[in-house]
């Protein structure tokens, strides 16, 4: 389905840029008589092409009604002053390429943003430069956007006097490819948004969440790579999600996540990375998904399964040393795990099928006190604490007893 | 102090023609070599190491000390005929002891390292385990030698250092899990902190985990932690009582030593 | 001269001196005898500064010695029983006491061809014998030429060769001046060597006075009598 729309979309954009040809050309230039954006916005008849000239523009708020293509040449800089939204697009088909975004001005009754679309379509931001901006690209009750190849960075110190660095809101069929979003609030955020396809975008040090997501039925996201982020990523409230090939590292701090997912059903998290996470998936009021073939390595906790997840299904992962596997809040357990492996396990392969003979428990007494108890965690590392876990895994009689792994891989499985 | 370096002098040579040292610095070369062949991140071998050094050097230290009092009462007999004053070759036996375990500790550790291509640049993480290592050494040393001062009995003496042993490694911890369960309607983390300063395998512990940034899984636990240790003041503090658990032992068995039959 | 004041000393609840009170002359072999556990070896050890008396002072020379190890230069301690560190040989046991003491060792021949050691020189401690270890721990005693020698049990476990050098080089050492401490329970041993005699029975003076006297006062002419008849008196009292 999503394939399908994106099909369509490129191939709409092949018949604008077409029709292009009969578009005219304004080129604006400092040193020319049409030195300003705005002038050429006002001549322009729809559908033309306006060619920004190397040069410093300060023009307060830009706003576009028409369909336009606006490109710039060597890299023109358009400068909000701390204080205005730069470009406001209110029309279908606007196409924004080549320019650099200064200093969209923080404000704590609007959102500006660097560029602005609400309520458009077909529309298409491609590698354009983005600094120190409020909000980067916000996008508001629109379709069939491309949001593609941009670099948006800015300084925010809290959150918040820092914007999202893209912002979507009640939007469908949006496409988020190959960015690199650097210290904003949240990296990308979704609200509302249906099919979206984020792929390949680096997200990373953005003060809240990486990647923001909620209430976003049928979105995929894939080959993204989260990193640093203040809590890492966050995906609540949603059904159908794909998350696919991403790889979520040294998101780490005291509340932080590598994947936060919170009232999640029937999705899939596949091929994953989570390293050096604090805690690499964090799980609550989720079911019916299946978590599989990711590799959990160096995390504090790699999954922490909260007691209201259920149905869900734990594949063949690997949990390489992390200094705690699994941790859940309760005795009763309604999610299977099987086949995974555990650089913990301890057990033999007698038949040598590769499968370990004894049944593994990921769920250690001390992940269970630690999670009732916080400050128990000042134990960490006690040969106290090592030996109650040795003693619970002879005879359980805090762990959930039913959260077995009967099928232990003895070697990597991915 | 010319006393005290013959008797060192005395001591170490008598220790390192013995096989034990090398036996045990060996066992920290094995240990640190294969940890840092078979682990890929030297991080976690470092952390294994934590581990390692936390429980044998406690243990290897206490009952090797007061083992090697007793060992040494006909020697201490005959040099006390001699014009030495106590002070002197208690002080020189306890140096004559730790050295040799503090040596073998290290050499063997980090030989081990340098092998393995750890410069000191990349293992900050080792160059804590040594420090920590060194200073439990020193301080399970001189609680031996109080102990072995105390009891004339030998099998007494030793039943009780294994005993001060184990609750210092293991029985404190549970007492601490015990206050923070006991006590879990109310911000225990100071109190706790204030507990664990007490207990030199604790501190050592806890300076590790500081040192490895693994405070962030303690959450706010971590962060108050953190912020102490990470403090001149809990540095001082830490410093302090790791120096305290060495000289406090040491002084009174000196006052003992000098009041002891033999 | 040595002068013990009021010793008195309890090992846990037993009293083992009892408020005892003598004085050591120079240049003569005093001899301390009394049954087993009477206080001998503690009131050797006190000398020495092994065992720290609960009360009483001790002095040499009239310097008290309690708080004092310096005076132990002077000294040459024989014990009951030597044992030295065993992977050591008899010449690095010499070499570290003569280090210890700070004193360089005179290679005296003479002692050790009258103890016979000289060939024993290059072995380790733990491949000794017995006797061999008493005879390097008379040697230990005689070689830094101290000016007072102290003999717990000198010839138990010595052959009679060894035993009868080792007297003669006490009566050697009594005739260059040396005060010298000895005790012993054969008394044929004490007869030949001690001009006095102090007599404990448990942690008191049963007597304190030379030989002769001791010999006179009891109107025996053997030691071992008068000796055995003391030790009667004693369990008569009881």
């Amino acid at each position: 389905m999503l394939l399908f729309s994106y099909k369509i979309f490129t191939i709409i954009l092949f018949i604008l840029c077409s029709a292009n040809s009969f578009a005219d050309k304004l080129i604006v230039d400092k040193r020319h008589s049409l030195n300003s954006i705005k002038k050429a916005i006002a001549l322009a008849k729809p559908h033309d092409e306006i060619i920004i000239n190397k040069g410093f523009y300060t023009e307060e708020n830009i706003i576009i009604n028409i369909p336009l293509r606006l490109t710039g040449k060597d890299e023109p800089v358009l400068d909000g002053e701390g204080k205005f939204e730069i470009i406001t697009i209110n029309s279908d088909s606007v196409y924004i390429s080549g320019i650099i975004f200064k200093n969209a001005g923080v404000s704590y009754l609007k959102e500006n943003s660097a560029i602005r679309l609400e309520n458009v379509r077909d529309c298409a931001i491609t590698d354009c430069k983005f600094f120190n901006n409020f909000f980067g690209i916000y996008i508001a009750a629109s379709k069939k956007c491309l949001i593609q190849n941009n670099y948006i960075q800015s300084r925010g110190k809290t959150e918040t006097s820092s914007g999202n660095g893209i912002h979507l809101w009640n939007c469908s069929n949006i496409t988020i490819k190959n960015n690199n979003i650097i210290g904003h609030r949240d990296g990308i955020y979704l609200e509302f948004v249906k099919d979206a396809l984020i792929e390949k975008n680096y997200s990373k040090k953005n003060l809240r969440y990486g990647l923001h997501f909620m209430f976003s039925d049928g979105c995929t996201y894939s080959q993204n790579k989260f990193e640093n982020n203040g809590a890492g990523v966050a995906v609540m409230y949603t059904k159908n999600v794909e998350m696919i090939n991403n790889y979520f590292y040294d998101n780490w701090g005291p509340a932080s996540y590598g994947l936060l997912l919170k009232d999640i059903s029937e999705s899939r998290i596949e091929k994953n990375s989570f390293i050096k996470n604090t805690t690499g998936i964090y799980l609550e009021g989720c079911s019916k998904s299946i978590i599989e073939h990711n590799v959990f390595e160096k995390n504090g906790w790699a999954i922490k399964l909260m007691a209201n997840s259920m149905n869900n299904t734990f594949l063949k992962n690997d949990f390489i040393s992390n200094t705690f596997d699994l941790s859940t809040n309760s005795r009763q357990n309604f999610n299977s795990f099987d086949g995974n492996y555990y650089s913990k396990y301890t057990g033999y392969d007698l038949d040598k099928n590769g499968i370990g003979d004894v049944s593994y428990r990921p769920v250690k007494l001390f992940s269970i006190l630690a999670e009732q108890q916080k400050p128990s965690l000042i134990l960490l590392n006690s040969l106290f604490i090592e030996l109650l876990d040795i003693a619970e895994s002879v005879f359980p009689s805090l762990t959930p007893e039913t959260l077995v792994d009967n099928r232990p891989s003895l070697r990597r499985i991915n | 102090m010319e006393l005290i370096s013959k008797i060192i002098k005395f001591e170490l040579s008598n220790a390192f023609r013995s096989k034990w040292i090398l036996v045990y610095s060996l066992f920290f070369f094995l240990a640190t070599y294969l940890l840092l062949s078979f682990e890929s991140d030297s991080g976690k071998a470092a952390l294994s190491m934590m581990n390692i050094v936390l429980i044998v050097i406690p243990l290897v230290s206490i009952i090797f000390g007061t083992m090697f009092v007793y060992n040494s009462i006909d020697f201490i007999r005959m040099a006390l005929c001699q014009p030495i004053d106590r002070n002197s070759l208690f002080i020189g036996l306890f140096f004559g002891n730790s050295i040799p375990l503090a040596v073998g500790f290290f050499s063997g550790t980090s030989i081990a390292c340098i092998l393995n291509g750890i410069t000191l640049a990349l293992g900050s993480n080792f160059l804590l385990i040594l420090g920590v290592g060194i200073a439990l050494t020193f301080i399970f040393t001189s609680i031996a030698f109080l102990i072995a001062i105390i009891f004339s009995d030998k099998t007494k003496g030793l039943g009780f250092s294994i005993i001060i042993w184990l609750v210092l490694a293991v029985v404190y911890d549970g007492i601490i899990l015990f206050i923070v369960y006991f006590f879990r309607d109310y911000p225990v983390e100071n109190a706790v902190l204030a507990i664990s300063l007490f207990n030199p395998i604790d501190l050592a512990r806890i300076l590790f985990v500081l040192g490895f940034d693994i405070s962030a899984l303690m959450g706010y636990t971590g962060a108050i932690f953190n912020k102490f240790f990470g403090s001149s003041l809990g540095i001082i503090l830490s410093i302090t009582m790791m120096v305290i658990w060495f000289i406090i032992p040491i002084l009174f068995g000196l006052k003992s030593f000098y009041k002891k039959d033999f | 001269m040595i002068q013990l004041k009021e010793i008195e000393k309890k090992f846990d609840k037993s009293e083992v001196l009892k408020n005892l009170s003598f004085d050591i002359e120079p240049g003569k072999i005093t001899a301390i005898v009394g049954p087993n556990g009477s206080g001998k070896t503690t009131i050797i050890k006190t000398i020495l500064g092994l065992v720290k008396p609960d009360n009483g002072d001790i002095l040499i020379d009239d310097k008290s010695i309690l708080n004092d190890y310096h005076y132990r230069k002077n000294i040459g301690y024989m014990p009951q029983s030597a044992s030295f560190p065993e992977n050591l040989t008899i010449r690095e046991v010499l070499k570290m006491i003569g280090d210890l003491r700070n004193s360089k060792i005179k290679h005296d021949d003479e002692l050790l061809v009258a103890l016979n050691l000289t060939a024993e020189m290059n072995k380790q401690v733990k491949t000794l014998s017995g006797g061999t270890k008493q005879k390097v721990s008379a040697l230990l005693s005689l070689m830094f030429n101290p000016s007072i020698i102290i003999l717990d049990e000198p010839t138990a476990g010595l052959d009679p060769v060894a035993s009868s050098n080792l007297k003669e080089l006490i009566i050697k050492e009594k005739m260059k001046g040396k005060t010298i401490i000895l005790t012993s329970h054969i008394m044929s041993e004490i007869e030949e060597l001690a001009d006095h005699i102090i007599f404990l029975i448990e942690g008191k003076i049963k007597f304190d006075g030379s030989v002769f006297d001791l010999l006179t006062y009891k109107s025996e002419n053997k030691l071992e009598k008068v000796i055995a008849n003391m030790m009667n008196e004693k369990s008569a009292w009881n």
